[in-house]
């Protein structure tokens, strides 16, 4: 690992979460919508950990901040998925475009 | 190029490789593997930096539990091998570019950047120490956030149950209303068809 530095991991992970912010603006559909964000969360993730390992290596916080991520990531899908099997069963559709009231 | 370099290399093109084609890939299904296999190589990329800890957890609460979760509901709301429609050319053309122009922006801001390293002995980022420093309650401890994100987890479940429950109609909704005697009152609609029915 000598030439393997900070800025590598900084790029993968800005390379990561414009890909996340790219699906999440092209796709329509709920799902995959969930699936760009977790893209992004991850590339949060790889960033407070690479932080941690180059610049502060005798501290522990971008670990406790990438696990707290990763909890609320977990409750956060798990609620976006009970909405959309409750969407689902209410218009027949996951489609954003498809579903534009909110009376049910 | 020594071997750790190569890996680095593989493990980045796994994750990019799977991010891109799970936002471009047509099939949800596929779109769910792909970004099963990103998620693997990021949990690969925290064992590359021996935080064994957060590569477990990674493992353990996205591969097992929201690429899980996500599975489950593209098998309880799509047909099977459905293609998705395809985003327009219009809005695709615009996502790219912003996609494009912001990378660019943010990796030219980066490698403008110089980072100032603390150049401090490093801690061992062991179960031993995550622990013992999360569950403090001094100055450094994270104790706090633990308990509140325990709380949020809870909400969380609860929300989920509230949500995604099916009601039940009673039963007594269901049977048809009685009067006073017992008499079954008909529904006013049914026998109104059946009359148009029988003049018919």
């Amino acid at each position: 690992m000598n030439d393997i530095g900070l800025f590598h991991f900084l790029f993968l992970s800005c390379a990561l979460f414009f890909i996340g912010i790219y699906g999440f603006l092209t796709r329509r559909n709920l799902i995959t919508m969930l699936m760009s964000v977790e893209l992004i969360l991850n590339s949060i993730n790889i960033n407070f950990v690479a932080f941690n390992k180059f610049l502060f290596p005798d501290k522990l916080d971008g670990l406790f901040f990438t696990l707290f991520i990763i909890t609320i990531a977990a409750a956060e899908a798990a609620v976006a998925i009970a909405i959309i099997i409750n969407l689902y069963r209410n218009y027949n559709t996951i489609d954003v475009e498809e579903v534009n009231s909110m009376k049910y | 190029m020594n071997a750790s370099t190569i890996i680095f290399y593989i493990l980045a093109a796994t994750i990019i490789s799977g991010a891109l084609l799970a936002v471009t890939s047509r099939k949800i299904f596929r779109s769910a593997v792909f970004l099963l296999f990103s998620l693997i190589g990021i949990a690969g990329l925290y064992f590359f930096i021996d935080y064994e800890f957060i590569a477990a957890v990674q493992i353990i609460v996205y591969v097992g539990g929201i690429i899980v979760l996500i599975i489950f509901s593209v098998f309880l709301t799509h047909g099977s091998g459905e293609d998705m429609k395809r985003p327009t050319i219009g809005r695709a053309a615009f996502a790219a570019l912003a996609a494009i122009f912001g990378g660019v922006l943010t990796m030219f801001l980066i490698s403008q950047h110089t980072f100032f390293p603390s150049g401090k002995t490093g801690i061992e980022p062991s179960p031993e120490n995550i622990g013992s420093q999360m569950l403090s309650t001094t100055e450094h401890g994270y104790i706090l956030p633990f308990e509140v994100v325990s709380m949020l987890l809870l909400a969380a479940m609860i929300g989920c149950i509230v949500i995604a429950i099916k009601i039940k109609v009673p039963p007594h909704k269901i049977l048809p209303e009685t009067d006073e005697d017992g008499i079954e009152i008909f529904d006013q609609k049914q026998t109104t068809l059946e009359n148009k029915q029988i003049q018919l």
